[in-house]
This record gives structure tokens, C-alpha cells and sequence, in this order.
């Protein structure tokens, strides 16, 4: 685990959670054949909340936050982003996609364009964005992550790092208003997961309303509003984070910490 | 045993060791030789083998090509020249053949006055074809490879030039279709783009092309498809196959992949029964068969048959290579392009397609090759492309008996054809090479 809060303290001068909801989401069911994936999950999230989902592996955390920009199909209840109500239509499908920002464990960054045509390509082409003023927008978010450098490199170029971060900035370049996080840093070697978690909790600090499946506790404590304990599908447990870690309520949460946080 | 060499555990390096030449054993002519051809014994005897299989196949063929006979009009004569100069049974070629009917394998029928067209069309096409091949050159010239089919029609075919004209316009009727009612309705104007440039096709293009020729009669002497042969054919049916059938089959790869289970169907049963049944088969469907099913008295070209047919031959295998190149593409990108928002159309275009037709580069190259070399088929359907007129050649009193100097001849322009196709498949793999790291 990476120790954060000891090198930085957290400006929360900008986290402030208003009572306007970004997210709804009201008994709903997944099946994955006839395997039941995610059961009866209710959650609602407020716009400013920065909620980390953590969980033993095969909890339904991931599929959980890939419902909420239809890269998986629920199939029963009620997903409601930013107004909009989640169902087969197409339309309202790409529309919540372009708000909501998506960082992947594996970056899915396109490897056959440069870092800022990877940036560029959807505001370009889903927001009509004309192409210098989507250039100027890229470089101002890789500035952000700190590869302004590398803006005409390839993907394939870069180490496992930057290449999330210029994940987070291309999701950033499309303004959303909602940003997943599906395990970013599960994929990257320990000195790199810094620079990573570093550049979450910046956007964290700015007020960006985000969902994080990580197991970074240290992140956690230091950013999150809310931390969720998922198992078999199910949210067992959901505190505010002092409370979370230091006085687990169910006997499965508690097992679960003891396995992460006791060596 | 942990206190016995206690002292030298901590060790701190005080001066790094420099790179040093490699000893003349690990460079140079004789350790390639060492490696490569007598590493062992089985090597040793497989090198010797296959020096003595080279010298057999160059003492043989070495001397009938170093004394071919360029000058002679028939192999009686080139027999009198051989025997008069080198002694009877001397090995030579007799390549006075070539010399004297290669316009007839390059051209075939083609009235030769008329010869100057297919070598204009043929600059024409390479002219056309530079800028889809060479990123660097400037994009301005793509318009001009939008008019070269049009252009090459009207060189190779002759006619009116206002029929072509004419058929051109349906593609701007597309156009302007999609700019006018896209706006207003999306899917109308798709629509739209699809039936108007038909109904006109059908419907305005024949008695325009006809009212503007009879005011305005411009054009090149008509030359009818069954005068085309030789390598002439051969080019046409293969250069209009590979390029019919990329896009074709990159559509069928699609389809094969879609949600819709009608669309998926359709096109798994086309590619199935395609690519079922033998090329020769569907050659014969389209020179025999469609006669039956068309009304008769209908004319259609058995060119653009064989054509048609080439084209969905090669367009099933296009499919599955294609497909191959979207199976290989990781979930994650097509994640990441939805997640960002494009469209099913946009990612594909932007996204899957450029990294999938990149993954498929040998494999299409690779079917554009067969198809090319596929096309000698036709001779079978009746149309002289090298071999029939190879056939024709050695039926004539001159050159009764004579083969190999054909064959060689025609097997060289095929290989210069392919083995061009092969390499630049190997120069657009280096360009878009991405992972330098």
C-alpha cells in the first residue's frame, strides 16, 4: 500500500458534496447467464462525492461502475446518470458516455495515434469540437498530468504510468461530469501507482464527483467521502472512511480489511 | 557455513567494466558461414545438397537462356538459326516468340492502333493510385483518384465520353443527397443517398448520356469487351476485384460481427456458400448459368460477370481475414472508444477499423495476389486472358510446339505484379509500425 497522507496534505477547501444527485441507481439486478452478478444494488451519489468501492475479487465492484456508462447491460431497475435515464436507447447511451469520464485498469489508450490525438479524437468527433481549440484543450489537461512532453508520442512509448495518466486526461478533455476509476493502478508497477494516485487526488481536490474500484486504502483515507464493501454482488457495507476502517460493522468487511491492511 | 566467506558478502562495485570489441570468432564472412551453413552435421550435408541442386539447375537453364534467339518468326527458323550457329541439340531458347507476339499476350485482340489507351489508362491508374498508397503525398490529389475509374473506362472501352459523365453525376446525386437532407433527417438522408443515385442511374443517366452525345458527340472509338485479352484482361478483372472487394468484404466483416442476428446471418450464409463452392464454379455460374435467369435477349457483359464474380469471390475471404483482425484487437479498445461516447460508425472508422486492417495487412494482400493470379482462370469461360493466348499462340503454324519461352514470359509479368503487391504489403507494415518503444 502506498502512504500517502504522510507527504501531502489534502487542500478539501473545493470537496464539497451538494445534495443535487449525479447518480441514481435503484434495484438493480445483473445476471451473467444464469450467474447473478450484481444483486439488488441501491446507490445513490451525490454531485462532489468521491466514493471508493473496494472488495474481495469477483464482487461485482467492476461490473457495478461499467453498468453506470452501459459498457454492461443491466437487466433489471433503474439507472438514472445526470437526469438521464440509462435504457437500450442509443441516443441517451452516447450522450451519458460523454459525460461520464472512464479510467480503465488497462488504459485502453488508442496505440495507433499520438498521446494528443488520443486526447483530441473525442471532442473532435463527438462534441464537434473544432481541432485547434481540441488541441489547446488536450495540452491543458496533459499539462495537468505532467506530460505535456510526450503530447506527439505513441501510446506504446510511454511507461505504464503515464500512459494512465494521459488516460485521465483524455477523459478529462471531454469536460465530464463524472469520472470512474476501474482499478487504476492494478496494473502498475508500485513507483508508478504514486504519480497515478497523485494525479486522482488533484481531480479529487478540484471537486470532481468520482467512483474509484481500487484497493489503494491510503487513497481511500485521504480523498474519499464514502468507501463501499462489496461482496457476492452485494453492497455489504458503506461508512464514511474513519469510521469504515477503523470500526467495520460486518464480520466480512472486518476479514476483508484484516487480509489488506494486516501485513 | 554463513561465517566461512563472512568478509566477502558486502561488496560495492568501485569501477564499472567498458564495453570491449567481440573476439574475430563472433564477427565477420567466416563465423556466418560457421553459423549458418555448416553448424552441424545435418547442416553440412543439407549445404552441400542443395549447392549441388543450384549448379544442376543453372548448368541446365543457364545455357538455353544465355543462347536464346531473339530474331527469328518462327521456330522452324530459330531451329535453322541455332543449328547453323551453335550445332544441332545445342540447349537455346527461343525467344523470337516473344519478340514477335508479346503485343498479343499484353493486349490481346485490342485493335492496335488503338494501344496508346490501355498504356494511358495504366498511367492513369498508377496516377490515381499513388496518393491512397503514399500518405505524403498531398491529399488534393484524391479527387483526381475519384475521376480515374471514369477516366479509365472511357480510355479502355472508348464510346461516348458522356456515358461515363453521365454515371459519375450519380455518385454527386449521392452527395448532394446526404448534404441536403442529412441535416434535417438523419436517417432519410441516408436513405436518400442510397435510392436517388439508383432511380437516376436507372432512370436519367441512359437519355442524358444520349440527348447530350447526340448535341455534343464527343468521344473515342468503341472497343468491345470480348477484344479485350491478355494481360490487358487479366489487369482489368484483378485491379477491379481488389478494389470492389476490400470494401465489400470489410462491410461483410462487420456484419459478421453485428448484433443483428438478421444482418449476421446474411452475411455468414454468403461468406459460407462463397467461399463453399471452387472459383471455377462461380466462373462458369457467371458465363452459363446467368443466362438462364436473366430475361432474355438481355446482354450483359460476360467482363463485368466474371468481374462481379471475382469481386464477391474475394470479398468472402477479405471477410474472414478481416475478422481476424477484429478478433485480434484487445475488448479494451473497443471499451475505450465507447466509453469516450463515438458511435458504433465512428469507432469502427477511427478506432477498430485503422488497427484491424492493419493486424489483416498480409492476409488481404495475400488474398489480392490469389485473386490476381485467379484471374488466368477465365480462360476456362472463354475469354483469352496469357495462358488462352498462349494456347492460341502455339496453335498458330509458326510457332507450333514452342512452351516454355511463353510460360517463362508470362510467369515473369505475373511475379512482377505480385512480388510489387508483396512489398509494399511489407512497406505500409513498417510504416504503421506503433511500438517502437
Amino acid at each position: 500500500m502506498v502512504e500517502l497522507t504522510q507527504e501531502r496534505t489534502i487542500d478539501r477547501s473545493h470537496m464539497q458534496v451538494s445534495d443535487e444527485v449525479a447518480i441514481e441507481i435503484r434495484n438493480m439486478n445483473k445476471w451473467y447467464g444464469s450467474f447473478h452478478v450484481l444483486r439488488d444494488v441501491n446507490l445513490t451519489v451525490q454531485r462532489g462525492e468521491r466514493i471508493v468501492i473496494c472488495g474481495p475479487s469477483g464482487s461485482g465492484k467492476s461490473t457495478l461502475i461499467r453498468c453506470i456508462n452501459r459498457l454492461e447491460e443491466h437487466q433489471s431497475g433503474d439507472i438514472i446518470v445526470d437526469g438521464t435515464e440509462l435504457s437500450s436507447d442509443l441516443k441517451n447511451i452516447d450522450k451519458i458516455r460523454s459525460e461520464v469520464g472512464m479510467c480503465f485498469q488497462h488504459f485502453n489508450l488508442f496505440p495507433h495515434l499520438t498521446i494528443l490525438e488520443n486526447c483530441t479524437l473525442a471532442p473532435i468527433w463527438v462534441r464537434n469540437t473544432p481541432k485547434k481549440e481540441a488541441e489547446e484543450t488536450a495540452m491543458h489537461f496533459l499539462e495537468k498530468v505532467k506530460i505535456p512532453d510526450q503530447a506527439h508520442k505513441y501510446p506504446g512509448m510511454l511507461s505504464g504510468g503515464q500512459q494512465q495518466r494521459v488516460a485521465i486526461a483524455r477523459s478529462l478533455c471531454m469536460k465530464p461530469r463524472i469520472m470512474l476509476f476501474d482499478e487504476p493502478t492494478s496494473a502498475l508497477d508500485p513507483e508508478m501507482i504514486k504519480e497515478v494516485l497523485d494525479t486522482m487526488i488533484e481531480l479529487a481536490e478540484e471537486g470532481m464527483t468520482m467512483l474509484c474500484v481500487t484497493h489503494e486504502m491510503g487513497f481511500a483515507q485521504a480523498v474519499a467521502n464514502r468507501v463501499i464493501f462489496m461482496d457476492q454482488g452485494q453492497i455489504v457495507e458503506q461508512n464514511e472512511p474513519t469510521e469504515f476502517f477503523n470500526n467495520p460493522q460486518s464480520e466480512r468487511t472486518q476479514l476483508f480489511l484484516s487480509q489488506i491492511i494486516g501485513h | 557455513m554463513s561465517d566461512t566467506h563472512a568478509q566477502t558478502v558486502p561488496y560495492v562495485r568501485k569501477t564499472m567494466v567498458e564495453q570491449s570489441p567481440p573476439p574475430a570468432s563472433e564477427i565477420g564472412v567466416v563465423k556466418w558461414l560457421r553459423e549458418n551453413l555448416f553448424s552441424g552435421p545435418l547442416n553440412i550435408i543439407l549445404t552441400l545438397i542443395s549447392l549441388w541442386v543450384v549448379y544442376w539447375v543453372v548448368s541446365h537453364v543457364g545455357p538455353w537462356l544465355i543462347n536464346g534467339i531473339w530474331d527469328a518468326d518462327s521456330l522452324s527458323e530459330c531451329r535453322e538459326i541455332r543449328n547453323a550457329t551453335m550445332g544441332e541439340g545445342t540447349s537455346a531458347a527461343c525467344f523470337g516468340v516473344i519478340g514477335e507476339r508479346w503485343q498479343q499476350l499484353v493486349y490481346g485482340f485490342y485493335p492496335k492502333e488503338a494501344y496508346w489507351r490501355p498504356v494511358v489508362a495504366l498511367l492513369v491508374f498508377f496516377a490515381g493510385l499513388a496518393p491512397v498508397l503514399f500518405a505524403s503525398l498531398p491529399r488534393k490529389l484524391l479527387y483526381f483518384t475519384m475521376a480515374s475509374p471514369f477516366l479509365m473506362f472511357m480510355l479502355l472501352w472508348g464510346g461516348s465520353i458522356w456515358g461515363p459523365i453521365a454515371v459519375a453525376l450519380g455518385f454527386g446525386v449521392g452527395y448532394a443527397a446526404i448534404k441536403l437532407i442529412s441535416p434535417i433527417n438523419g436517417l432519410l438522408g441516408t436513405v436518400a443517398a442510397i435510392v436517388l443515385p439508383i432511380l437516376y442511374w436507372f432512370l436519367i443517366a441512359g437519355p442524358l448520356a444520349g440527348a447530350v452525345n447526340s448535341v455534343l458527340p464527343i468521344g473515342l472509338e468503341y472497343i468491345p469487351s470480348k477484344d479485350f485479352g491478355g494481360f490487358l484482361l487479366s489487369s482489368i478483372i484483378g485491379v477491379a476485384g481488389i478494389f470492389l472487394s476490400l470494401p465489400l468484404g470489410i462491410l461483410l466483416a462487420l456484419a459478421r460481427q453485428s448484433d443483428l442476428p438478421i444482418i449476421k446471418w446474411c452475411a455468414v450464409t454468403f461468406i459460407e456458400v462463397i467461399r463453399g463452392v471452387p472459383l471455377i464454379v462461380w466462373l462458369f455460374t457467371a458465363s452459363l448459368l446467368l443466362n438462364y435467369f436473366l430475361p432474355p435477349g438481355t446482354n450483359f457483359d460476360l467482363m463485368l460477370r466474371v468481374i462481379i464474380m471475382v469481386t464477391l469471390f474475394s470479398a468472402a475471404y477479405i471477410a474472414e481475414v478481416v475478422r481476424g483482425g477484429l478478433a485480434a484487437l484487445p475488448k479494451g479498445q473497443y471499451e475505450g472508444a465507447d466509453s469516450l461516447g463515438l458511435n458504433y460508425w465512428q469507432s469502427m472508422q477511427l478506432i477498430i477499423l485503422p488497427q484491424a486492417l492493419k493486424i489483416s495487412i498480409p492476409g488481404i494482400v495475400n488474398t489480392f495476389i490469389g485473386l490476381f493470379k485467379d484471374t488466368t482462370l477465365v480462360v476456362f469461360i472463354g475469354l483469352f486472358d496469357p495462358l488462352g493466348l498462349a494456347g492460341a499462340i502455339r496453335a498458330s503454324t509458326e510457332w507450333n510446339g514452342i512452351y516454355w519461352e511463353l510460360f517463362l514470359f508470362i510467369g515473369i509479368m505475373f511475379f512482377i505484379a505480385c512480388f510489387s503487391m508483396g512489398r509494399y504489403s511489407l512497406y505500409l507494415e513498417k510504416k504503421l509500425q506503433r511500438d517502437h518503444r
